[in-house]
């Protein structure tokens, strides 16, 4: 990178810089032919110089000039033009400039504008890219916030200062030149005068602004560090509402918005100080003229007309004058903001780019063994972590590492996976530095995965394969319009720096996992997610999500025959009465009331049904079967039975857990509600009251509420009711409510809702658990399991992964690990979450399935189980930084004293 | 329904003292749970999240053991299942199996906890309860070890 900003825009813009400045000053032309036209036309046509006589014609352009060599030449005779002719000309011309003119400035700023936005993108991109590059170890000291702020926010004013850099103080500079040797032509003193005062300003205004730069760099390194507090608040929202600190937190973001105010006015003051200055030193070079030349007027050594001729010429200096020193003000500003980035950007030693080169190309196996050589490792602070280790780890063996914590284990694992720079000695393969080795083949051909896991926001599917995509392997295919975008997008790259690698790209490398192409990679994904035993997850998130039929096809064609066998086998089970399914002319008992008055599910997540209920034509049915009295009733008997049984409660008693159609708060209301409706007639309701009760009683479930106020007469009723409302449902209606259909899928309810077409019995022990064991079954027997598990992962994980548990991300960060064939795999305590019992049965699954196929990869496993050492070949045994022993595990657990204690 | 929930919770020795509103309040707050014979309301070892009150049926208690599985006790209409491991905080001390089919009232750890802060003379209740069954339980000791007495040697 280059330290000075202007040099960094002309390395980068300077043929474009020239361009500009050519067009620049082509368009002069028009513009001052502009400021001429107006004079000539006033004075010709229609003052009439030049016309004195009606009948006069002038030439018009008529050229004639005198060529060396060929004499007189006449261009153009030009045509004969009356008074009023030249008129409708000559303003015709003035409109021609006027366009010129326009465009000439539509060009201009249009193409400045497009060399900032493109040396920005260049600029943002070269931040990111040694974001890309920066030593491992530079990370513990930065906050994320702070570089992005930088690449969002403070390289911003580059992209508008780029058009401007070079064209502006050509051009005033040129103009202020001129004028002041005009007026040092005029009278050689008076002129001295003027750049007198110009020397100065220029001398004294950029010292004043010494220290405008100065509160700037500070503006902008608070406010960085503002951003890094306001995401650090954030991040630990947690610990501070733990810790009840929040009262600090306040105090430090007061006492740092203090702190930007403080250095924001000084700023402020010194600004406007400084153009006071600025404005004071111009106009006092007029009072200079008139004083002193004056005074020479009047002495007679000075010309009247000279003196008049220099006042009128300076009038043209100050513009420019200040538009430069405004431009200078502009330069030293992104300067400090420059350099500020440049600071912060230039870590030494970056990795260099050659090392993350992108290669389309397989990359061959590794199968040297890994020599590590007096390796030495230590934390920020110098602390020793690991002491001169070495030892070899070969293709194909599996090496168990244990030790306490902080024994060096986990740093050794961190050096092996490139995370840990070593102090001296290293990791070599085949004689090469691991450093040095292309990441295309470390990020390959070894696979590392720790208790820290990353996250992209997306789905799970994009994060599983992460660990694939390398290089974009099959470009995408393009047509018609869409080909063209994509042309321009890649020129558009390359002339702002940027790579026109296509994102749209398939990165995938199915290879590298094994499989052939998007189409078998379940086949490859499933025994892996099986291995690190989160299928069983990812099947559950699957069947609690919502989808779409006409996307997962086969799910949606086996539909009927899914709820069919689900039926089948609840009865073989004798599990019969665990599922209450939907009958058109039976009533639910185990589903809500309103659900069994729409016999559907609402398509629209914020109408409820009591909102439903308030149209018109449903109110029509509830008045017609007298179910509107009835369902009020009842309402009306659920908020007595809840107020009683909950009104004198404190409102954060664990009984309200139980209390599904109100809450604590919401108790008062209806204990006043009550009070109020007592004895009037249901007619006299208010109707925003009636939907409140009505509220009550459609969430109403029987089995589960027991306050027995269904009767087989009320169901029977509310069956008709439905019959009635669903025979002549008006289309907006039908349009919010999703009928049950045996036949369909429906689109808002979940997966598991379709299949089961009815309602878990509530009172039945372990039905939710027994209907996923089945549910498991079905879609196994029809062999859609694999259908599931893809809806499944196409859950979103959120920021961070922070949908999933910890335990779910560790097992899928170990996943991705696996799924990558590389040739040394090195696992860093990768389950750290998982009870020990799990991490067994896990460890053992991995090791077993790498092992498969005649592919037999190397394993590094820093154990939190030392016994678990026992199924791997070798044991590497750390102790307070160094290798104490290494052997195997029954050498081990026989001789040495410290693994021993380990395993006991 | 809720009233005869209520009824049979008066029947069970160690909530007979609370008045009849708050037993209501507790059935409301409980889940009315069925169990198929055989089935299991909760396994030794797991975590202790609730307590059972068992309306109608019976259920056997069952430890495991090395040298298999062993009925302790079994328990009929109104008996309380389950306390031990919400009030000592501890995993299940014994696998609870429906020997016919059963009605239970599940009520949950904090419920329970609640129940207990709330009314005093249930703790009382519970004390004697457990009482008893202790003095059993040293009864059987005692017998079982008449029967083969520990070794002195070690």
């Amino acid at each position: 990178m280059e330290k000075s900003l202007l040099r960094y825009i002309w390395k980068n813009t300077r043929l474009q810089q020239l361009w500009i400045l050519l067009v620049v000053v082509a368009s002069m032309v028009p513009y001052f032919l502009a400021f001429d036209l107006p004079k000539r036309i006033v004075n010709g046509p229609i003052q009439g110089s030049g016309f004195e006589d009606p009948d006069t014609r002038q030439t018009f352009l008529h050229i004639v000039y005198d060529v060396p060599l060929f004499g007189n030449v006449e261009f153009s005779r030009g045509i004969e033009l009356n008074r009023l002719q030249m008129l409708v000309v000559l303003s015709l011309i003035f409109l021609a400039l006027v366009v010129v003119n326009g465009l000439f400035k539509l060009y201009i700023n249009t193409y400045k504008g497009r060399l900032g936005e493109r040396l920005l993108r260049r600029i943002r991109f070269e931040l990111i890219d040694r974001v890309l590059r920066f030593p491992p170890k530079h990370f513990k000291r930065v906050k994320s916030a702070e570089i992005a702020t930088m690449i969002k926010d403070e390289v911003e004013p580059f992209g508008g200062f780029t058009g401007d850099a070079f064209v502006q103080p050509a051009l005033l500079g040129g103009q202020a030149l001129t004028t002041l040797i005009f007026i040092i032509v005029q009278n050689f003193w008076l002129g001295m005068i003027a750049a007198g005062i110009v020397v100065v300003q220029a001398i004294l205004i950029p010292r004043m602004r010494k220290r405008l730069l100065e509160l700037g760099r500070q503006r902008q390194i608070t406010a960085r560090e503002l951003s890094g507090r306001v995401s650090e608040i954030v991040d630990g929202i947690g610990a501070i509402h733990g810790n009840d600190t929040s009262n600090l937190e306040r105090a430090d973001i007061a006492w740092r918005l203090g702190r930007i105010f403080s250095i924001r006015y000084d700023l402020y003051q010194w600004k406007f100080l400084v153009k006071f200055i600025n404005n004071f030193l111009a106009q006092v070079t007029p009072f200079l003229f008139y004083a002193i030349g004056g005074y020479f007027v009047l002495l007679g050594r000075l010309d009247i007309g000279q003196l008049v001729a220099v006042i009128a010429a300076y009038k043209d200096l100050p513009g420019p004058l200040k538009e430069l020193i405004d431009w200078d003000q502009a330069r030293q500003d992104v300067q400090v903001k420059y350099s500020q980035v440049y600071e912060q950007f230039n870590v030494e030693p970056l990795i260099d780019s050659s090392i993350q080169a992108v290669a389309t190309a397989p990359v061959a196996a590794l199968k040297s063994a890994l020599v590590i050589n007096n390796l030495s490792l230590s934390d920020d602070s110098g602390a020793r972590l690991l002491n001169q280790v070495s030892t070899e780890i070969k293709p194909n063996e599996t090496v168990a590492i244990v030790g306490a914590n902080g024994s060096g284990a986990e740093a050794f694992a961190e050096a092996l996976g490139r995370l840990a720079w070593p102090d001296s000695g290293g990791v070599t393969i085949d004689g090469r530095d691991l450093l040095e080795l292309p990441e295309s083949i470390t990020g390959r051909r070894i696979s590392y995965a720790s208790a820290d896991t990353f996250f992209l926001h997306g789905t799970l599917r994009d994060n599983l394969l992460y660990g694939l995509k390398h290089s974009p392997l099959r470009e995408a295919r393009y047509e018609g319009g869409n080909a063209r975008e994509f042309e321009t997008y890649a020129i558009e790259a390359s002339k702002a720096g940027n790579p026109a690698f296509d994102l749209n790209s398939d990165w995938v490398d199915y290879a590298a996992a094994g499989a052939q192409g998007p189409e078998d990679l379940l086949k490859i994904i499933r025994p892996v997610l099986d291995a690190v035993q989160i299928s069983e997850d990812i099947f559950d998130l699957a069947l609690r999500s919502t989808i779409d039929p006409d996307v997962h096809t086969t799910i949606g064609l086996h539909l009927v025959q899914l709820r069919t066998s689900l039926r089948r086998r609840l009865a073989e089970e004798d599990l019969g009465d665990i599922v209450v399914p939907f009958d058109f002319d039976l009533y639910n008992a185990q589903a809500t009331v309103g659900e069994n008055l729409f016999f559907g599910t609402t398509k629209h997540p914020m109408k409820n049904s009591p909102q439903l209920a308030a149209h018109p034509y449903f109110q029509q049915i509830l008045g017609d079967t007298g179910l509107n009295d009835d369902l009020y009733a009842m309402g009306l008997e659920i908020a007595e039975n809840a107020v009683e049984l909950f009104h004198d409660l404190p409102p954060h008693h664990a009984f309200f857990q139980q209390l599904t159609f109100m809450t604590a708060d919401e108790i008062p209301d209806y204990q006043s509600l009550l009070q109020r409706l007592q004895g009037s007639p249901s007619n006299e309701v208010s109707s925003e009251d009636r939907t409140l009760i009505l509220g009550l009683s459609f969430s109403y479930i029987e089995p589960r509420h027991r306050f027995g106020l269904l009767d087989q007469n009320l169901m029977e009723r509310i069956v008709n009711a439905r019959k009635r409302f669903h025979a002549h449902i008006p289309d907006d209606l039908a349009g919010l409510v999703e009928r049950h259909d045996p036949q369909r899928f429906s689109k808002s309810a979940s997966l598991m809702d379709n299949v089961l077409f009815g309602r878990v019995a509530h009172q039945m022990a372990d039905a939710s658990d027994q209907i996923r064991t089945l549910m498991r079954e079905i879609f196994f027997a029809l062999d859609l399991y694999d259908d599931v598990l893809s809806v499944g992962l196409q859950f979103d994980v959120g920021s961070g992964g922070k949908r999933l548990t910890m335990v779910q991300r560790q097992k899928l960060n170990l996943a991705r690990a696996l799924l990558k064939r590389s040739d040394y795999f090195i696992f860093n305590r990768p389950l750290s979450a998982l009870d020990r019992r799990l991490q067994d049965q896990i460890t053992h699954c991995v090791i077993q399935d790498l092992h498969r196929e005649g592919h037999r990869p190397s394993i590094t496993w820093v154990l939190s189980d030392p016994s678990l050492a026992e199924i791997f070949d070798r044991v590497l045994l750390f102790h307070r930084g160094t290798l104490a022993e290494s052997g195997s595990y029954l050498e081990l657990s026989q001789t040495n004293r410290i693994f021993k204690e380990l395993l006991s | 329904m809720l009233i005869d929930e209520v009824e049979m919770l008066r029947q069970v020795p160690i909530l007979a003292r609370i008045k009849p509103a708050k037993l209501k309040l507790l059935a409301f707050a409980s889940d009315r749970m069925t169990y198929r014979q055989g089935q299991d309301l909760c396994r030794q070892g797991d975590v202790g999240d609730a307590v059972y009150v068992i309306l109608s049926g019976t259920a056997d208690i069952i430890v495991s053991s090395p040298a298999g599985e062993i009925k302790v006790a079994d328990v009929g209409e109104n008996a309380i299942v389950g306390e031990i491991a919400v009030l000592c905080d501890v995993s299940r001390t014994a696998t609870v199996r429906a020997t016919s089919a059963l009605e239970v009232l599940r009520i949950k750890k904090e419920h329970f906890l609640e129940l207990v802060n709330d009314f005093p003379q249930v703790a009382v209740e519970i004390m004697r309860v457990l009482a008893a069954r202790l003095s059993h339980a040293t009864a059987e000791l005692t017998a079982a070890r008449a029967l083969n007495p520990p070794s002195t040697a070690q």
